[in-house]
C-alpha cells in the first residue's frame, strides 16, 4: 500500500486532565481570589494530572473501517473527541488526509422548540454542512427519518424514537471522507439499528474511511476490517477484528467461581448496587470456574437491595468469544417459578440442564429487576471456559467453529439408492 | 503494506497541542459561516416562539423604561433633557443602551447555554456569542421604527446627524461584544459572571446618560464620568437622533479607542481560552 492511501495518522497522542481535588478547588471567583489572596505565591489549586490517553501511535489507510474498542474509561471518547477538534491534544499529531465528520452524540443541537425541518439545518450546519447542502440532501434525510408527516412539528411533541430516528437521519447524510461515530447506535429500536448500521456498511463500501468506538462486539466483527483495543490509555492490541475482540473478552472479563459485583466496570451506569456476586457451580453443586462439554451446572445470583422489592426477576445471557449471544435464562422463562411477593435480599439460582456448548470462553451478563423494572445489569460479570469431552465417545469433538453449540442426540440413518 | 512510511502529500489538516496566542482563524470561521446564520435564525424564533405579542415586546419595555425615567427624571427631578420631551430623550438613550446591554447579557451566556454543543461538535466557538448579534439589530431595528413614531409625535426633525448613527451603533456593539467574549470565556469555568453581568449591567444603566443627560453631571465628576466609554457613545447617540448640542468629538474619540481595544482584547482571550472549553464546562 502506498502511503498516499493514508486518511489518518496519529503520532504520540497524549491527553492530560487535571483533576482539582475538592478540598481546594474554587469554582467561584470570590473563593479562588481570597485564596490568591491569602496564598500569593502558591499555586492556587492542589491538582493531579490524569492521562487519559498516552503516547498512542496509529495510521489508518483510506477505505478501512477501524473499530476502538475497551473499558469504560480506557480513552475511547477522548481519542475521538481530539481527532474531531472538540478538545486538544496535550502532546502528540494527528494528520488527517480528508475531511472529517463527526457524530460523537445523536442529536446534538437538536432544540425542542424547533421543529423538525428547522433542527435538519440547525444541527447539518452543526455538524459542517452548507445550508446548499442540507437543502440538496433534505429528502434523502427525511426519506431515511420516516417522520415526514410531523415535519413542522416542535421536536417536543416526538416520540423519543421519532426523535433519534430524525437525528441519525442528519448525521447518516454527512459525506466526509473520514466518518467518526461513538457509539450512537446504544439508542433506538432494533429496526432502526440496523437501518444505522447498514448505512455504515455503505459509507464503508464507498471507499470512505470509518472509525468507530462501540461496546457492541458483533457489530464490531460485522463492521471493522481492523480493531485498535485501548487500554488505560494506550494502544493495548491492534489487528484484525476476531483476534482482538477474543483478546478484548478474555481481558476484560473476570472469572473465577464467584465474582464479586459490588464495584464490578461492567455495571450499567445509572444502575442500582443491588447484584452481589455471581456463581458459578458444576453437576455436584460444587463451586467451579470451567465444565466439562455437556455437562449440567447452576449460577447463583446473591442480591441485597437494602429495600423490599417486588417479585423480584433476574435474565441471564450467556455470550460467546465474539460476543455473540448464545442463550437466556430467566425467572419468567419457567413456568413453575414463583417469585416472592416481596424480597430485600437473597440468592436466586439457575439450574441449567443440557445446554451444550463447543469448547470455548463463554461470559455472563445479569439483570436484575422487580415487577416494574431493570434496576441493575452487569455485563460480562463474569466468564467461564468449556473444556472438551468425548461427548459423541467416538473421538471426535466438536470444534468452535463447526457451531457455537452442539447437538448431542444426532442420529442418521441412510437408505441406498435403487434397493 | 506499509502504511507507516513517512507521507508526502499535503495533509487535510494537521491537529497539534494548542500553544500560545493564535490568530483568529478567518478560513475556518468562512468555512461555517453558514452555522452563523443557523444559529442567529435559532436565536430569532427561539425569542418569540409562543408569546402572544411577539416581537412587540422589543418596543414595549423600552417604552415603560422611557415612561418611568421621564417621570422620576423629569418630572419628580426635573432633571434638564436638552429640550426634548423627556419620553423621547431617555428613549433614545434606551436604544442605544438597549443594543450594548443585550449584547453583553446573552453574549456572556451563551457558552454556558451551549455546553452539550462545546462538548461534542467542533465549530469555532466564536460563533456562538457572535451569532447574537443579529437579533440583537433585528430588535434595534424594531426599537428604531418607534423613535421614528415616537419623533413624529413629538414634531423633531430628524438632522444630517443621523447619517452617524451606523457609526455610534458599530462601537457600542463592539464594545459590547468584546465585553461579551470577555465574559462568556471566563464564565466556562466561573459560572459567578452569570451573576455578575445583572448587576453590573445595572450599575451601568446608571452611570451612563440614559435617564439623563451629560450636562446634569456636576462639573468635578465630569472627567470620571467621561471614563465611561458609554457616556461619549450615548451623547453622540442622541446627537444623531435628536440633533440638539454639540457632537461630543473628544470623548467619541475616546471611546472609539477603547471600544476597538476591547473587542480585540475580549477575542483575544476568548480565542486562547477556546480550546479547553470542552474540558470545563
Amino acid at each position: 500500500m502506498s502511503s498516499k492511501d493514508l486518511a489518518i495518522s496519529v503520532q504520540g497522542l497524549s491527553k492530560a486532565y487535571t483533576l482539582v481535588h475538592n478540598t481546594e478547588s474554587h469554582t467561584r471567583a470570590a473563593e479562588a481570589l481570597l485564596y490568591k489572596l491569602k496564598n500569593p505565591f502558591r499555586s492556587a489549586e492542589r491538582t493531579e494530572e490524569f492521562w487519559a490517553l498516552k503516547d498512542v501511535s496509529f495510521d489508518i489507510a483510506q477505505g478501512e473501517v477501524v473499530g476502538i474498542i475497551g473499558r469504560n474509561g480506557a480513552g475511547k471518547s477522548t481519542l475521538l473527541k481530539i481527532i474531531s477538534r472538540v478538545t486538544a491534544p496535550t502532546e502528540g499529531e494527528i494528520r488527517l488526509y480528508g475531511r472529517v465528520g463527526s457524530l460523537l452524540e445523536v442529536g446534538t443541537g437538536f432544540h425542542p422548540e424547533l421543529t423538525g425541518r428547522e433542527n435538519i439545518f440547525m444541527n447539518g450546519s452543526i455538524l459542517g454542512m452548507t445550508r446548499r447542502e442540507i437543502a440538496r440532501k433534505f429528502d434523502a434525510i427525511v426519506d431515511f427519518s420516516g417522520v415526514e408527516a410531523f415535519l413542522d412539528t416542535p421536536v417536543k411533541r416526538y416520540s423519543s424514537g421519532m426523535y433519534v430516528r430524525l437525528a441519525f437521519a442528519v448525521a447518516a447524510n454527512l459525506e466526509p471522507e473520514i466518518l467518526i461515530v461513538d457509539e450512537v447506535l446504544a439508542v433506538g429500536d432494533a429496526e432502526f439499528q440496523k437501518k444505522c448500521l447498514g448505512k455504515m456498511s455503505e459509507v464503508a463500501g464507498q471507499g470512505r474511511t470509518v472509525l468507530f468506538v462501540s461496546h457492541n462486539m458483533p457489530t464490531v466483527l460485522n463492521l471493522c476490517s481492523r480493531v485498535l483495543m485501548l487500554k488505560e490509555g494506550h494502544i493495548a492490541l491492534e489487528g484484525p477484528g476476531e483476534e482482538v475482540v477474543a483478546e478484548y473478552m478474555r481481558q476484560v472479563i473476570r472469572g473465577g467461581a464467584e465474582v464479586g459485583l459490588d464495584q464490578h466496570p461492567g455495571r450499567t451506569p445509572g444502575s442500582e448496587k443491588i447484584l452481589k456476586a455471581l456463581g458459578l457451580r458444576n453437576k455436584s453443586g460444587a463451586p467451579a470456574t470451567s465444565l466439562r462439554m455437556g455437562e449440567d451446572f447452576s449460577l447463583e445470583m446473591h442480591y441485597d437491595a437494602g429495600r423490599p422489592l417486588s417479585s423480584p426477576r433476574c435474565g441471564i445471557g450467556i455470550y460467546n468469544h465474539l460476543g455473540i449471544r448464545v442463550v437466556s435464562f430467566a425467572t419468567f422463562f419457567d413456568g413453575d417459578y414463583r417469585a416472592p411477593e416481596w424480597s430485600q435480599a437473597g440468592t436466586l439460582r439457575c439450574l441449567v440442564n443440557g445446554v451444550h456448548f463447543t469448547p470455548g470462553l463463554y461470559f455472563v451478563t445479569v439483570t436484575f429487576g422487580d415487577a416494574h423494572s431493570d434496576l441493575d445489569r452487569v455485563e460480562q460479570a463474569s466468564s467461564f471456559e468449556v473444556t472438551p469431552w468425548d461427548v459423541f465417545q467416538t473421538g471426535v469433538i466438536p470444534r468452535p467453529d463447526q457451531g457455537v453449540v452442539y447437538a448431542p442426540c444426532q442420529q442418521w440413518e441412510q437408505e441406498e439408492a435403487g434397493s | 503494506m506499509d502504511i507507516t512510511t513517512p507521507n508526502t502529500t499535503k495533509p487535510h489538516l494537521v491537529i497539534r497541542p494548542s500553544k500560545g496566542w493564535q490568530a483568529l482563524n478567518l478560513r475556518e470561521l468562512w468555512r461555517f459561516r453558514d452555522l452563523f446564520f443557523s444559529l442567529a435564525e435559532r436565536d430569532v424564533k427561539l425569542r418569540y416562539r409562543q408569546t402572544a405579542l411577539g416581537v412587540i415586546w422589543v418596543v414595549i419595555q423600552p417604552l415603560i423604561a422611557a415612561g418611568i425615567f421621564s417621570f422620576v427624571f423629569g418630572r419628580v427631578a426635573r432633571l434638564p433633557s436638552d429640550g426634548v420631551p423627556y419620553l423621547v430623550f431617555s428613549y433614545a438613550g434606551l436604544l442605544g443602551w438597549n443594543a450594548f446591554q443585550n449584547t453583553v447579557t446573552k453574549a456572556s451566556a451563551s457558552l454556558v447555554q451551549n455546553q452539550a454543543l462545546i462538548s461534542k461538535t467542533f465549530f469555532p466557538r466564536i460563533l456562538l456569542p457572535l451569532s447574537l448579534l443579529c437579533s440583537t439589530l433585528i430588535d434595534f431595528g424594531v426599537a428604531l421604527i418607534m423613535m421614528g413614531v415616537l419623533m413624529a409625535v413629538y414634531g423633531i426633525a430628524p438632522t444630517a446627524g443621523l447619517l452617524l448613527l451606523p457609526v455610534w451603533l458599530l462601537l457600542i456593539l463592539m464594545l459590547a461584544a468584546g465585553i461579551g467574549l470577555y465574559a462568556s470565556a471566563v464564565a466556562v469555568t466561573y459560572r459567578d459572571v452569570l451573576h455578575v453581568v445583572p448587576v453590573a449591567m445595572q450599575m451601568l444603566l446608571y452611570a451612563s446618560p440614559i435617564a439623563y443627560s451629560v450636562t446634569a453631571v456636576p462639573a468635578r465628576w465630569h472627567a470620571l464620568y467621561m471614563l465611561n466609554p458609554l457616556s461619549g457613545l450615548l451623547e453622540g447617540f442622541r446627537w444623531s437622533l435628536l440633533g440638539r448640542g454639540p457632537l461630543p468629538l473628544g470623548s467619541l474619540a475616546y471611546a472609539a479607542v477603547v471600544s476597538l481595544g476591547v473587542l480585540l482584547a475580549g477575542a483575544i482571550v476568548f480565542q486562547k481560552m477556546e480550546r479547553r472549553f470542552a474540558d470545563v464546562v
